[in-house]
């Protein structure tokens, strides 16, 4: 024997990657698959015969009118199933190619699928789409809020549970802060204060006291549930007038783009917290992937070592964008009260910090796509609400399971890969 | 920029990791520090790159003391490190890793031209070949790497450390990295090359300082053979000796046959490797860390996932059986982690006892633990292995490393064996626990079982193996009698097979 | 998070001295005690008395004095009253009662506890209690008014299939953490939820929804499947309370006597040195994740069966799901811990609902507190800084293993 000059080694990577590569890829069409066939059996096995009419007015009259569109909710049925199944071999042939199946396909497909449910759940009704998209929206814009912080949480390497506590404690303290003041703007600031509290705790225990982040999650959760109920019966009920009537942001129309039909009414005659909201989506997406703020962010989320040994602080680094995170969750606390209905009431937030942390996953840590998440869960909820009243076919509650079945279809990777920051969840501890 | 270390002294409890260490490093200069695992060199290292602070001692660049309190600092002052866990974002691009943490940015958006354009830079200059736009993570580990280098040069290192940067890579990738660093050498860069590996030594450094246990024992010129730079590596100091009968052939028993093992990360780790271990004889597998001996045994007890070839022990197909299978049909087992892979620290000496034969008598009898039974067999293992303890209900998390193994030792060898298969079983033990070690398994030999001993340290192969082979690469280099002359071996662990040896298949 | 467990019986005292001396009870201690201070200040914050008095603080502070301390001691003395011994009861029969009835709240927070400590010493987080707790009072609850079996008979099958229930929902975390190292933190979470859903689409259907009933209600459990008092009606103390004594002995064996046991640990500890033992370990945290579900299933069928025996909705588990993770913390995951843990949570939770009554303070303090004391468990250095303790000489696992790792 000699020494072996050659190592079979060196091509060996390769081979592993490609193998990994090509079983990624075909979930995509088999998932689409799958789906073209339950839309078969939905809405043609099991088609109903009548109309569905989809109605585009707009409750605000700026907007043009748009007619309404009746559809054969049989002929929509085999439309869609037929588009279905054409999408899905295609999503086939792409992999086959070695092509990265695109998002915009999956999301053009999941819209005839969704329009063809609609369609075919709401035979015989009419159907507001405008209401539809703007209750939606409405239910969506906490859950934004809630990921948004949830993804910056989570990618300084900082897994937060205690969404829902903190989108709590700002629906409690920006009411009673806005009654007292009446002013919406203390209102809106004392509630991202309400949630940058949440988050020193939560910092205070995962980044000095290295404790399990899970752990000071659920506890902040069940603190803060009984702390704002504790408050809210002890205080609030009796003083109901002082301090928890708080003035409500209005609509406002953004001229010209508010006239535009269904888009207008949707997008752009909302509240000052929903132009907030979209400012916040864009500036956390470009942060996070332009600037040396996000940089350094996701270096101690992936690999705090690694941001150590070039000299970022990863203890200051953490603890401090857990608080930007905790202020943009309180924001979203605020949606409810100031944004919404008004008056605090007990547990409002209702499991929605849940719903949010689950947008962040599915959406794979990436504001964008975690918005997007955030909106379908929104639109599954409000769906839910809206075909209940028509009598829809299908019992309303699987339509609210949906974001935690997805949830766990993503985590279990049978949805393609997911991989959070590798470091979410993990103290560091500098030796 | 000169670089001196003067008295760097660190202690990690008990353990003195660096014992009053000096070091001088002139531009222009790569100044090798060899030394085994363990013998204090990464953590000198770390101490001059800010990530430890010493005990004692003094840095000094250009004859001016420095004090740092982090890597932040160190790097301000002109010095960088390669990391041997190489310090790079998996999902970050070439650029992105290149500029964190001095990023150039206009109105807060990093300035990622201005960084391809550094990293453009660098590779030209160097004759690399790096896309600034690629993912690391999809790199080969040889141009992450190089990375890692551009990364350091690019904050304008004048002192440059290598922290075994050899031990991922392939011979070509580690043959281009020689002449990488005799580029930057003539570039006037101060370089420390730390590495236990003879032949690279050999071959770039200028200055070689050998360190052992934390201290410096010797300086070595490159001109050095291998055998007088593993001598002064492993040492000589402590003579073992083993009183130790002639071996009793008893036939065949374990067969290892064309065994490949492939690692998570695809790397073929064991290649091609085949032996035989009889009954009654200690089969040495020697060779420095890191060249296949630890996934060898892994593959023997059915621990590695990808392996092919056939491992055969009295006929039974250990490939086939599950690790309980393994453990139940005779193998015993003492892994090169002791505190990872062999025990349980939050459990008392008597649990640790009973780990591997939790599922069936005697220890467990309708699924019910035998309290009783493991009392009395504790303290007769604790009598019989003289461990020292307060009792049998210490937390072996408590125990001195000597006192860890030898109820490791005892678990192990108190079962009906047919194979015996110990890693480093000596790493880190003082001298007395070492005898007592060595003569358990010389007994364990004389009682008629095969035994392979993996180890690194020349002194405890010499002392003990009947035969001895020599793993280079992932390769079996040859297999020679128990009494091969230590600057053979030597040389043999170097990859290199001496002349008029005879090499026993 | 997980101690160790010594299990012979002759080093118990020493056990015991070892954790006083280590600052072990003395920290739970001190942060029971912080825990309340802070809940006497929000008490006392929030009393109108208070309040007012406070408005002329300066001119006569013995008014305010007074008033923190009668809203402060009154809410304190009506919830030992209504939580351990009601001392204005003309009887022993009246004064007992008030603990009968923490023991009875204890139940389901020690069943489910034990569950959740079971995961926490192999290992593996079960924040779902939640959706098992659904599932497992579902299944029993559904045994218990649907299906006509006789005396004795019908309560078995009932709680055999509430445990069952449990152990199925936590199962499906098993089995996906085993097979496709989905993290069991998250799919726990979202299966809480799809159980809530799950149960509010089948009290929407004949199946659970009482008939002749507009609201999401099941009709009354059967007579012969309740949970019947063990001492009779004037001693109110459920049969489930017996229960989950068994249920805590059973979980004692288990951890420190069985071989299943042993395993558990093991993984919990150091699942590398497992593997190497030849132990499977993921068809370990299989049967721990099913284990855990099985206990908190116990903790549903006391909840349909014990407590609430009129026809349930969905929100039977009244947060004990959650709760049991405060309980299971205080408990420090070992089995008596966590049954007397459970014991002071329940007389917090009867005491309280003493407090609202005659104190005016709303029962969600208690909340405040429990978790609160759970907050400075987690982080003994803040416990420590607060009362200037010394920090003790034994240093953290995680911290020894690094250095150990890196110190070559």
């Amino acid at each position: 024997m000699t020494t072996a000059t050659t190592s079979p080694g060196a091509t060996a990577p390769a081979v592993h990657t490609d193998a990994q590569l090509l079983e990624r890829s075909w979930k995509v069409p088999i998932g689409l698959g799958v789906f073209a066939l339950v839309a078969i059996i939905l809405f043609v096995v099991l088609g109903r015969d009548g109309q569905s009419v989809f109605s585009f007015t707009a409750s605000n009259a700026n907007a043009v009118q748009l007619p309404t569109l009746p559809l054969g909710a049989r002929a929509t049925g085999i439309v869609v199933s037929v588009i279905a199944v054409l999408m899905a071999a295609g999503a086939a042939v792409l992999v086959q190619r070695r092509v990265h199946v695109p998002l915009w396909y999956v999301a053009i497909y999941t819209l005839t699928l969704v329009i063809g449910f609609l369609v075919w759940t709401t035979t015989g009704n009419t159907l507001h789409i405008t209401g539809l998209l703007v209750g939606s929206l409405a239910l969506s814009a906490p859950l934004i809020f809630g990921a948004l912080g949830g993804v910056i949480s989570e990618r300084v390497g900082v897994t937060n549970v205690a969404i829902e506590g903190q989108l709590l404690a700002g629906a409690f303290v920006s009411a009673v802060t806005a009654s007292v003041t009446g002013s919406l703007v203390a209102g809106v600031i004392a509630a991202m204060v309400a949630g940058v509290l949440v988050s020193f705790v939560l910092g205070a225990f995962a980044v000095k006291y290295a404790v399990n982040q899970v752990i000071v999650g659920i506890v902040l959760n069940v603190l803060v549930l009984g702390l704002t109920t504790f408050l809210y019966q002890t205080v609030l009920v009796n003083n109901q007038t002082t301090l928890n009537t708080p003035p409500r942001f209005h609509n406002i129309d953004i001229p010209l783009l508010s006239q535009i039909p269904v888009i207008g009414p949707l997008l752009f005659s909302q509240t000052v917290i929903v132009y907030l909201m979209y400012i916040a989506v864009i500036a956390i997406f470009v942060g996070l992937f332009r600037t040396r703020w996000g940089l350094r962010l996701r270096a101690v989320g992936e690999h705090p070592q690694a941001a150590d040994t070039v000299g970022i602080n990863v203890a200051r680094t953490r603890f401090w964008n857990v608080a930007l995170a905790g202020a943009i969750v309180g924001l979203g606390g605020a949606y409810f009260t100031l944004g919404s209905v008004g008056p605090f009431s007990q547990n409002m937030t209702n499991g929605n910090g849940f719903i949010a942390l689950a947008a962040v996953i599915f959406g794979r840590w990436d504001p964008i796509r975690a918005t997007l998440a955030a909106l379908l869960f929104g639109f599954a909820s409000n769906l839910q609400s809206v075909i209940s009243i028509l009598g829809s076919p299908v019992p309303n509650d699987f339509l609210l399971m949906l974001p935690y079945v997805v949830t766990i279809f993503a985590v279990a990777g049978v949805v393609g890969r997911v991989r959070g920051p590798a470091a979410a969840g993990r103290p560091y501890v500098k030796s | 920029m000169k670089l001196e270390l003067q008295g760097i002294t660190k202690t990690f409890g008990a353990l003195v990791a660096n014992d009053h260490i000096d070091l001088e490093v002139e531009p222009g200069e790569i100044h090798c520090l060899l030394g085994e695992n363990g013998a204090g060199k990464s953590t000198l290292m770390n101490i001059l790159y800010g990530l430890y602070q010493a005990d004692g001692g003094t840095i000094l660049l250009d004859g001016t003391a420095q004090h740092f309190a982090g890597p932040g600092d160190a790097m301000r002052a002109g010095i960088g490190m390669v990391h041997q866990h190489f310090m790079l974002i998996p999902v970050f691009t070439v650029a992105e890793n290149v500029m964190l943490g001095h990023e150039q940015a206009k109105l807060g958006f990093l300035d990622l031209p201005a960084a391809r354009a550094k990293v453009r830079e660098i590779s030209a200059r160097f004759g690399f070949d790096v896309d600034p736009d690629a993912l690391v993570e999809d790199l080969p580990v040889g141009v992450q790497q190089r990375v890692e280098i551009i990364k350091a040069l690019s904050r304008n290192a004048q002192v440059l450390v290598f922290d075994e940067p050899t031990a991922v890579l392939t011979p070509q990738e580690t043959d281009e990295l020689m002449a990488i660093m005799r580029q930057l050498k003539e570039a006037g860069t101060a370089i420390v090359f730390i590495t236990h590996k003879l032949r690279e030594v050999r071959e770039v450094a200028d200055r070689i300082t050998v360190i052992r246990l934390g201290k410096v024992v010797g300086e070595a010129s490159p001109t050095a053979t291998n055998s007088e730079l593993a001598s002064l590596m492993v040492g000589r100091s402590v003579e073992l000796t083993v009183e130790k009968s002639g071996s009793v052939s008893g036939g065949h028993a374990l067969t290892v046959d064309h065994v490949t093992v492939i690692d998570a990360r695809g790397q073929v780790v064991v290649d091609d490797v085949s032996f035989e271990v009889q009954a009654g004889e200690i089969l040495a597998i020697a060779g420095v860390q890191g060249n296949g001996q630890t996934e060898l045994t892994e593959a023997i007890l059915g621990l590695e996932e990808h392996v092919t070839g056939g491992i055969h022990l009295d006929g039974l197909d250990l490939r086939q059986l599950s690790m309980r299978k393994i453990l139940d049909a005779g193998v015993g087992f003492v892994p090169e982690d002791r505190q990872e892979d062999a025990l349980v620290p939050e459990f008392t000496i008597a649990e640790n006892l009973m780990l591997d034969r939790s599922d069936g008598e005697p220890f467990v009898k309708r699924g019910t633990l035998q309290l009783g039974y493991l009392r009395s067999f504790a303290a007769d293992k604790v009598k019989e292995f003289d461990v020292r303890t307060q009792g049998i209900d210490t937390l072996v998390g408590r125990l001195s490393g000597g006192n860890q193994q030898k109820v490791v030792l005892a678990r192990e060898l108190s079962r009906e064996l047919r194979l015996f298969v110990a890693a480093q079983p000596t790493r880190g033990l003082d001298v007395g626990s070492i005898e007592f070690v060595h003569e358990r398994i010389v007994a364990t030999r004389d009682a008629g079982v095969p035994v392979i001993v993996i180890s690194t340290e020349l002194d405890e192969v010499v002392a003990l193996a009947d035969r001895i082979a020599v793993m280079y690469r992932g390769r079996i280099v040859g297999i020679v009698p128990g009494d091969t002359p230590r600057d053979v071996l030597g040389l043999m662990m170097a990859g290199e097979v001496p002349h008029g040896t005879e090499v026993a298949a | 998070m997980t101690g160790s467990e010594n299990t012979a019986p002759e080093s118990r005292s020493a056990r015991v001295l070892r954790e006083i001396a280590s600052g072990g009870v003395a920290l739970t201690v001190l942060s029971v005690i912080l825990a309340f201070v802070i809940g006497g200040i929000l008490i006392a914050a929030t009393d109108p008395t208070v309040q007012q008095t406070a408005g002329y603080f300066f001119a006569r502070p013995t008014d305010m004095l007074s008033a923190v301390w009668q809203s402060v001691s009154g809410a304190y003395a009506s919830l030992f009253r209504g939580g351990v011994y009601d001392f204005t009861a003309p009887d022993f029969q009246g004064g007992i009662v008030s603990l009968l009835s923490s023991l009875n709240y204890a139940t389901p927070l020690i069943a489910a506890g034990l569950g959740i400590a079971i995961g926490f010493r192999t290992g593996v987080f079960n924040i779902g209690g939640q959706g098992q707790m659904l599932i497992g009072a579902t299944a029993a609850g559904w045994v218990g008014f649907a299906l006509p079996l006789p005396a004795g008979i019908h309560l078995i099958v009932a709680i055999i299939a509430g445990l069952l229930g449990g152990m199925v929902w936590a199962g499906i975390v098993g089995l996906l953490k085993a097979r496709t190292g989905a993290h069991e933190v998250i799919v726990t979470i979202m299966m809480n939820y799809i159980a809530l859903y799950l149960l509010q689409f089948l009290l929407h259907t004949p199946v659970l929804r009482a008939p002749g009933s507009q609201n999401p209600q099941t009709p009354a459990e059967k007579p012969t499947a309740l949970l019947f008092s063990v001492f009779g009606p004037n001693y109110d103390l459920s049969f489930g309370f017996v229960l989950v004594v068994a249920a805590t002995i059973g979980c004692w064996w288990l951890l420190s006597r069985s071989s299943l046991g042993f395993k558990l640990r093991a993984v919990g500890e150091n699942p590398r040195a497992a593997r190497v033992a030849g132990i499977n370990v993921n068809r370990t945290i299989v049967y721990a994740m099913a284990l855990s579900g099985l206990l908190v299933g116990l903790a549903g069928v006391y909840q349909v069966l014990g407590q609430n025996t009129t026809g349930f909705g969905s929100d039977i588990d009244a947060g004990i799901g959650f709760n049991a993770i405060t309980v299971t913390l205080l408990g420090r995951s070992r089995p008596w811990g966590v049954f007397a843990a459970g014991i002071v949570f329940g007389i917090l939770q009867a005491g309280s609902n003493t407090m609202q009554v005659a104190q005016g303070v709303d029962i969600d303090i208690v909340t405040v507190i429990q978790s609160i004391i759970v907050l400075f468990i987690a982080a003994p250095p803040l416990v420590r800084a607060i009362f200037r303790l010394p920090a003790p000489g034994s240093r953290p696992r995680a911290a020894r293993s690094k250095k150990v790792a890196e110190a070559k």
